[in-house]
């Protein structure tokens, strides 16, 4: 590899060829500030559009200042960061940015985690030279996950980025010109009316408050204080493991215990787990699986293959919107939020005695595209939905937080029964790859009615974009398929649409890396490190379950027997399962500016 | 569950438009060169045909909007029976363009960009006609009025208004 020596604030540092200065900064332990960059190591997500100004560093030689991030190192470069000429200029962008920004922090959804204010603190910003000017005046706008305050927009585009370039969904996208330009969908219709899928990774990179979730804890605080009402919250696999991080614990640690005692002493009445409804997807997914399998062997050519996972709203909504002629193929099974959230309200209501509308059911998600998923009306009866609120690993830890509790601190509790047993099956589900294995561990068991000889599918684990495994299933070869990032999704798509495509099955997350990388989760600004640990954890905690494949989950066997009778029966039908809807996006008629 | 719209738009300009993006092998790289021409056959971009270009170009509605928005000389307003523009070049602005522009906004009840109720008059303004000597200038269609006074604006809507 060609090295290039150069060097920065007077030291000598030498960096491969092509290596920004950034990155070459970074390797002698100089910090230089920026604000636009973003980036996403390993995972392939990049926004590096060089446009705010804030990396700014002086180049001997160069008559103007430079942009660390998109310049490339040059031999025998002197480089510095920290001359009064740049850190007038970034103090200058800075105060600029901060003179059509409002000034509400305290009240502000990203108050201490704002990377604007961390600037501005970093920068001993205390009085703005320019302030009277014209201020922006957009609408707030509310969707049913996201809200959007363009006000507070900065402009760094790493919205559009992981909504175009690594989502292909292609919601927003940079409108107007001059003071006007903001990030907006096409003609400025409700996010609702856009092809957004509600992934929220705009929500995850944005780096300012202008992209927040919806925040449902003060309805869930009153709902716990209501006595006439029973709350019931179920845990999605992929919290367990970030949690943590919300608390100064390190990135990996697995808290599954000291946080059902933290929802406990939150008022819960009952808490349950995820997991144990994602082991009834399993069931019911896997069967699904194993019946078109089987018509697809006995020579039947109409049968859908491959059949697709749908666990994922965000992907859901995806391709509703941009493949519904596909909307066949994907499992009719709803996803393990929506699944609990109808077995909560049937059968657990009646165990317990009580009617569905005095059942407050709530989800903690690494996600936000379950707040969307679980107000979809076909997840309501009679108006009263199966989820009534779902939150973010962020909501969950502020709820936490509000009530003295330290998660740290705690001692660890069990989750409570029948709604709480679960397997190893069912906690990898919370990242890529790890629902498709979850399936293989049962459809092999179920099959072949042998013992698997190794649970361990590594061939199916990884954080590459587009993964694909063959399995031997006694002599049966499975060919698996595995997408996350939606546009590793599409990709997939337009292979099994111009025919190129052999496999049986295929997971698909719409998040890069899966739930772990959910836009729910604490916020990682961009260290990869972070979701690699997340990875690991969930492989961890499912080596530390007694039980790893979901058919084998006692409470699960229960209910079938007790309630559901056979998996993709008549009353799982009626309750787990769901349909999908033609949702190409359609334009306002007459709508415009 | 949000109702499937159907789009209105005439088979015949469907096709016209297709037909214009073939013409640039629906490369996205083309978008302006395709809203050029679509915009020079339609004389607007409305919503749908922006909708049917992103379609064709592979690419998605917010992007072509994004350039849609960001370019002056393209509108997603129908231009009225008579196109008023009004010249704000530096001959024509330094000799008061400003106020025939306001006068006509007055006169009209519309901005420059908009179309009125009526589609009679549309109002934009552009830079430079090569008329600098009888600045200030407007042109309301193809004719050109020049060496105007905000005086003589209610005169000139009254003879298209006739």
């Amino acid at each position: 590899m060609d090295m290039i020596k150069l060097t920065i604030d007077n030291r000598e540092v030498e960096v491969p060829k092509g290596t920004t200065i950034l990155k070459a900064a970074q390797t002698i332990g100089i910090n230089i500030p920026t604000l636009c960059h973003f980036e996403l190591e390993g995972l392939g997500v990049h926004n590096k559009p060089g446009s705010c100004r804030i990396c700014v560093v002086e180049v001997a030689g160069r008559r103007n200042l430079a942009p660390a991030c998109i310049t490339e190192v040059m031999p025998d470069m002197v480089v510095k960061t920290n001359s009064m000429r740049v850190i007038n200029a970034r103090r200058t962008v800075l105060e600029l940015m901060l003179s059509d920004h409002p000034n509400d922090c305290l009240q502000c959804a990203k108050n201490g985690r704002c990377e604007l204010q961390k600037l501005a603190i970093r920068f001993g910003i205390r009085q703005n030279p320019y302030v009277g000017g014209e201020q922006s005046n957009y609408q707030i706008e509310v969707s049913p996950s996201i809200i959007r305050d363009m006000n507070k927009c900065v402009m760094c585009r790493r919205c559009e980025t992981m909504c175009n370039e690594m989502q292909t969904v292609g919601a927003l996208s940079a409108i107007e010109r001059g003071f006007p330009a903001v990030v907006s969908t096409a003609f400025n219709q409700h996010l609702e009316d856009s092809p957004c899928s509600f992934c929220g990774q705009c929500v995850a990179v944005c780096p300012v408050g202008a992209l927040t979730e919806v925040d449902h804890t003060p309805k869930i605080l009153r709902a716990i204080m209501d006595e006439k009402k029973k709350t019931v919250v179920q845990v999605a696999p992929a919290v367990r493991v970030a949690l943590g991080e919300e608390f100064g614990m390190k990135p990996g640690t697995i808290v599954t215990g000291k946080m059902v005692t933290a929802l406990k002493m939150l008022g819960f009445d009952y808490v349950f787990d995820t997991d144990w409804s994602a082991d009834l997807t399993i069931m019911e997914e896997g069967t699904e699986l194993i019946g078109r399998l089987t018509k697809f062997l006995n020579g039947d050519k109409d049968v859908k293959l491959p059949i697709l996972t749908s666990c994922c709203p965000a992907w859901v909504n995806f391709f509703e919107h941009h493949f519904p002629e596909m909307k066949e193929l994907p499992s009719t099974a709803k996803s393990p939020q929506q699944m609990f959230g109808a077995i909560a309200k049937s059968y657990f209501a009646e165990k317990i005695g009580i009617s569905r509308e005095d059942m407050i059911s709530v989800s903690v998600m690494p996600c936000l595209a379950k707040k969307y998923e679980c107000s979809r009306d076909e997840f309501k009866v009679n108006g009263n939905p199966d989820v009534d609120y779902s939150i973010s690993t962020r909501e969950l830890a502020s709820m936490i937080k509000q009530a003295n509790i330290d998660l740290a601190t705690l001692p660890e509790s069990e989750f409570d029964s029948p709604l709480g047993e679960s397997t190893g099956a069912a906690v990898i589900f919370g990242t890529t790859g790890g629902v498709i294995e979850a399936a293989v561990r049962t459809a092999y068991e179920v099959i072949t009615k042998k013992s698997l000889p190794k649970i361990d599918f590594e061939e199916l684990r990884g954080l590459e974009g587009i993964r694909s495994a063959t399995i031997d299933v006694d002599g049966l070869k499975l060919n698996i398929g595995i997408a996350h990032g939606l546009k590793n999704a599409r990709k997939l798509l337009e292979d099994i649409k111009a025919g190129k495509c052999n496999f049986h099955a295929i997971e698909i997350m719409a998040c890069p890396g899966g739930c772990i990388d959910g836009a729910g989760q604490p916020l990682h600004h961009g260290n990869s490190d972070i979701i690699k640990a997340r990875w690991e954890a969930i492989y961890r905690a499912d080596k530390e379950m007694p039980i790893r494949k979901s058919h084998e989950n006692p409470s699960i066997q229960a209910i079938y027997k007790e309630y559901l009778g056979e998996p993709c029966g008549h009353k799982s039908h009626e309750l787990l399962h769901t349909h999908y809807f033609d949702r190409q996006t359609v334009v306002e008629v007459g709508s415009d500016k | 569950m949000q109702q499937k719209i159907i789009v209105p738009i005439k088979k015949e300009v469907r096709d016209k438009i297709i037909e214009i993006c073939n013409k640039f092998n629906n490369n996205p790289g083309e978008l302006i060169n395709v809203l050029h021409e679509t915009q020079g056959f339609l004389g607007y971009l409305p919503a749908e045909a922006q909708e049917l270009i992103a379609e064709q170009l592979h690419t998605s509605t917010a992007t072509v909007y994004g350039v849609v928005s960001f370019y002056s000389f393209f509108t997603m307003n129908p231009k009225g029976k008579h196109p008023v523009s009004v010249c704000l070049g530096t001959a024509c602005y330094v000799r008061g363009a400003e106020k025939i522009l306001e006068s006509f906004e007055k006169e009209l009840g519309i901005m420059p960009g908009q179309t009125d109720k009526d589609g009679l008059f549309s109002l934009t303004s552009l830079r430079c006609v090569g008329a600098c000597g009888l600045a200030p200038v407007a042109l309301v269609g193809d004719k050109v009025y020049g060496r105007l006074a905000p005086a003589d604006i209610k005169g000139i809507v009254k003879e298209y208004r006739a």
